[in-house]
């Protein structure tokens, strides 16, 4: 690199760039809390029923093994479109209340949670909102 | 070794290197479970095995950028640490409770773990990579603040150099960003966008000051260059760091809920995300070309020049291979993703610490390098990760297009299990490719305990 550019041009060519591109960062997150309400169906975190559900759905880990609209882990099947894909709330509980406690041999298998009815309910409820969410057509089909 | 407080970060780094120790295990069941669905089922699932897996990868890497701090500060401000004792402190509380963290994910029930933890008070468990109970984020966060005044208290009285001050800058970052792992709305829209304030502008963004500046203190060391090039270099590569990785945070703004302004802005700046990192490799190859003495450490030197390679080829070339918003419709949250994250954090933050910890550790054991023998045998066990961690990505990668093609793409897509039993074949190689990873591990270890002739520091 020649002499004339020196490291203190470089020092505020580093400061000057990243105070820029974080305000422009800034102004964007501003632009983007002010869009999300007509994309992300905020009017179902009315019913408490939905946020007992996302609680339950941290509490016991579903991201380290499912994916939520494309982010967690991929051992997994994605549960952002599940209530679509298994038709309703009421199969989601079926197939949640179904799992063998010992696991099936020599398959994956999701463990048995013992969750109550309400807190199968929670889940679904949801499961079902963000099933909601306008993701810009992702997953690309049913099978997520 | 230039002043005796620069030796507390041996602790820092030895713990490193067991915790990573622990990650490769639980890699290790993670990976066969994928193919043996109930091993280890239902004493330790899948998710359990993950979180100590990627838990304890960020634990070791903070641990060892925590190390590096506290030898390469002192170094750089020619003044000896504000106080050894905190940071001795720092080490065994922080020690402890990851160690804690630990037993809680593996002996109880992560519901009950959460009910323990008073999660209940504010929930902010459950999310990816911070899953860690309330307690244990409150004690990170005193850590890095007790941690950053050490090492600011030091800077301020001594030296300032480009070097102490990128990597200041890198380490307040990491604290501020962390406090959005705090942040947890119900609107799962805007969870996720704030989450990414952790999680990418750590990775993609701090984290990489933090790696700039260490391996700019490895290159001077071991290769004599001048401090005004090395410098310079390190200054331009931290912009376009920042310049292309914080509009790139938008690459995963795609597909969540977030407007689709994102699609373009973060397609075109995260696909500028690889420059900095080529700027890395030229930068270490260039500084060893032109190096004004012949260090002993070869080890050392060939971690430095394997984080540029590995962290462009990982995080540059494989994280442009899916960041385009049209490829990444199909890819996102596949296979592909995680073959980018296994050589992405294996060549950028793996290796700059395993570089640090090859150039100092020597040092604080009082010889100015390892023996021959020592060598050759973290020699081998570098060739034997980073072939390993290519072939993981390789395998990881195929079984990723698959999974795209047969779930996704074909004409008659398959559900998710089906498709994971055809590319089960690819999750084996990955297995054995893991296997070979660990073989590596342990030389690795195994040569800090070589003696031989060594000359003294």
């Amino acid at each position: 690199m020649s002499s004339s550019f020196t490291t203190a041009t470089a020092r505020n060519m580093f400061y000057g760039g990243t105070l820029f591109f974080l305000l422009v960062f800034l102004a964007l997150t501003y632009q983007t809390e002010r869009s999300i309400p007509q994309r992300d169906r905020h009017e179902m975190l009315a019913d408490p029923k939905v946020v007992a559900g996302k609680k339950l759905w941290e509490t016991n880990n579903c991201i380290g093994c499912h994916t939520l609209l494309g982010e967690g882990a991929y051992f997994a099947p994605e549960l952002g479109n599940v209530v679509k894909r298994l038709g309703s709330e009421e199969a989601v509980k079926a197939f949640i209340q179904s799992r063998p406690k010992e696991g099936i041999p020599g398959r994956r298998s999701m463990p048995q949670f013992n969750f109550t009815d309400q807190q199968l309910d929670e889940i679904a409820a949801f499961l079902n909102y963000v099933s909601q969410i306008d993701t810009a057509q992702w997953p690309p089909n049913i099978q997520g | 070794m230039q002043y005796s407080s620069q030796a507390v970060a041996k602790p820092y780094f030895i713990a490193a290197i067991a915790l990573f120790v622990a990650q490769i295990l639980f890699g290790l069941i993670m990976g066969l479970q994928y193919v043996w669905g109930d091993f280890l089922f239902p004493h330790i699932p899948f998710n359990v095995a993950r979180m100590v897996h990627t838990n304890a990868l960020i634990v070791w890497l903070l641990m060892g950028f925590m190390g590096a701090a506290y030898y390469l500060v002192p170094e750089e401000s020619e003044t000896e640490l504000y106080s050894p004792k905190l940071a001795i402190a720092l080490f065994w509380i922080f020690l402890i409770a990851a160690a804690l963290t630990v037993v809680g994910y593996l002996a109880v029930p992560y519901a009950t773990l959460a009910e323990m933890t008073g999660n209940d008070l504010l929930p902010t468990m459950g999310r990816e990579f911070l899953e860690q109970p309330l307690i244990t984020k409150g004690g990170i966060v005193v850590v890095a603040l007790a941690f950053l005044f050490n090492i600011t208290m030091t800077v301020l009285k001594g030296r300032k150099t480009a070097i102490n001050t990128v990597l200041l800058v890198g380490l307040w970052g990491l604290a501020l960003f962390f406090l959005f792992s705090f942040v947890n709305p119900h609107n799962v829209v805007r969870d996720k966008f704030y989450w990414w304030w952790v999680v990418h502008l750590w990775v993609e963004g701090v984290w990489e000051l933090i790696l700039g500046a260490i391996l700019a203190f490895v290159l001077i060391k071991i290769t004599g260059v001048d401090r005004e090039v090395i410098e310079k270099w390190l200054y331009v590569i931290i912009t376009l760091t920042l310049v292309t990785g914080i509009l790139g945070t938008g690459h995963h703004y795609f597909w969540i809920g977030t407007p689709e302004f994102w699609q373009l802005i973060g397609s075109v700046f995260s696909a500028l995300e690889p420059i900095p990192f080529f700027a890395m490799t030229l930068f270490a190859f260039n500084m060893v070309r032109r190096r004004r003495r012949d260090h002993p450490n070869k080890a050392a030197t060939l971690w430095a020049l394997g984080t540029g390679v590995m962290a462009f080829l990982g995080a540059g070339v494989w994280g442009f291979l899916h960041t385009l918003a049209p490829v990444n419709y199909y890819t996102h949250g596949t296979q592909i993703t995680a073959a980018h994250g296994h050589m992405a954090f294996y060549g950028a933050y793996v290796m700059v610490n395993l570089a640090i910890i090859s150039y100092a550790m020597p040092l604080m054991r009082g010889r100015a390098a390892n023996s021959n023998k020592a060598q050759v045998a973290e020699i081998w066990a570098f060739w034997l990760m980073t072939v390993s961690i290519v072939l993981i990505t390789l395998f990881l990668t195929a079984a990723g297009i698959l999974q795209v093609w047969l779930q996704r793409l074909s004409d008659n897509p398959l559900p998710f299990m089906v498709a994971q039993d055809q590319v089960s074949l690819f999750y084996w190689m990955r297995e054995w490719s893991g296997l070979v990873f660990l073989i590596g591990l342990v030389i690795y270890v195994w040569s800090f305990f070589i003696r031989g002739e060594e000359k003294a520091a």
